[in-house]
């Protein structure tokens, strides 16, 4: 069982913690909730885009701008964005760390949705590190993310493995402000 | 009908300290002309994508203008670009599309529709302005009063077609050579030297 049902206010705090300067993004299921929550925090700019391709080239230009981007997008997303990826984050060493939307996974290791059945491959195919954040109790990867990519100037993901509970249950999860 | 090297001259003329995200054969003849390598970055290891490295850097830094030469075989791989330039709509970015209709790198192969107007486009999508150039006489009169108005603009330039197979800047050298450039205009616009070593080729 997982405890404390991963809320996007947490997570948007750690992004404050981290001095996240932009989030750069195209919403999916697993991560709709968090463009609520970044909605009411003003140090974060949100930039939408419309293809996931396009999100790691916008992230490295933020960064050489001298910002702290990250980006979110869905697993299907990430494996349309796999040149970019290649070159303009593993190319490059752009220390990113991105939310990867987690689409169908469920825990059981048995899922017949591919989109979350080639996720783990794919990364380890690009040797990009990875964490996967399930829970409140999980958050505590998100800074090692960051840490990570900032040691290596490599992207790392963050795999987003249930979708976040809405805004206006927080107090019923018990999540924290 | 304009040549690359007529139009990259005419645009660095009014330069002034841009930073300049280029790419395909818009990379060869922009290096012969810029003199702020430092301001410049060919992105030759991802094609289509120059226009949003620039979206990023034009976000990033809203006091320096950012100009793009990007073109029409790239921006049609990356077409959703038009609209999310547009809604973010950077006020100092300055989208230009080399159209000559043809895969010019790889032999002259037709783009899908050589007929796209991407002036038209641009502004369906909702960018400040758009401008479409046929001869170099009208681009170099335009361009003073281009760079200082409000983007983001879309600056379409009606090219000569030929194929461009000759000292195009898409090889593996230009590929190890961009993460060089990112780091150099990186310290170039916040004015400290912290980016250090990853990746394959640095």
């Amino acid at each position: 069982m997982i405890n404390g049902v991963l809320h996007p206010k947490n997570v948007v705090a750690q992004l404050v913690q981290q001095g996240v300067s932009h989030y750069v993004t195209l919403p999916d299921s697993e991560t709709a909730h968090m463009y609520e929550a970044l909605m009411a925090e003003p140090s974060i700019t949100i930039v939408p885009v419309a293809r996931e391709g396009e999100a790691i080239p916008v992230a490295a230009g933020l960064f050489v701008a001298g910002q702290n981007p990250v980006i979110s997008i869905q697993n299907a997303g990430l494996y349309e964005a796999g040149d970019a990826l290649r070159g303009l984050a593993l190319g490059i060493g752009l220390p990113l760390v991105m939310f990867i939307g987690y689409r169908g996974h469920n825990r059981k290791g048995d899922t017949p949705d591919s989109a979350a059945t080639f996720l783990e491959p794919y990364l380890h195919m690009w040797r990009v590190d990875y964490f996967v954040v399930e829970s409140n109790d999980d958050l505590d990867r998100v800074p090692l993310a960051f840490e990570r990519a900032a040691k290596t100037n490599q992207p790392v993901a963050v795999a987003i493995g249930t979708e976040y509970a809405k805004a206006k249950t927080l107090e019923e999860v018990g999540g924290s402000r | 009908m304009i040549t690359y090297a007529d139009a990259c001259r005419v645009i660095n003329e009014s330069r002034s300290e841009a930073v300049a995200v280029t790419t395909m054969t818009q990379t060869k003849y922009w290096n012969q002309v810029s003199g702020e390598p430092d301001l410049d970055v060919g992105i030759a290891n991802a094609m289509s994508k120059a226009s949003s490295v620039a979206l990023g850097i034009a976000l990033g830094d809203s006091e320096r203008p950012v100009i793009c030469l990007d073109s029409d075989g790239s921006l049609l791989m990356n077409f959703g670009t038009l609209a999310t330039i547009a809604g973010m709509a950077p006020k100092n970015l300055y989208h230009f599309v080399f159209n000559n209709g043809i895969y010019s790198i790889t032999g002259g192969q037709p783009v899908p529709a050589p007929d796209v107007e991407y002036a038209k486009a641009a502004e369906a999508c909702g960018y400040a302005v758009a401008h479409r150039f046929s001869d170099i006489e009208t681009l170099d009169n335009a361009m003073p009063g281009i760079l200082s108005s409000d983007g983001p603009v879309l600056i379409e330039i009606i090219v000569k077609g030929e194929p461009q197979t000759d000292g195009v800047d898409q090889t593996w050298e230009s590929n190890a050579r961009l993460p060089q450039q990112l780091r150099a205009l990186r310290k170039r616009l916040t004015g400290t030297d912290d980016w250090g070593s990853g990746g394959p080729y640095i």
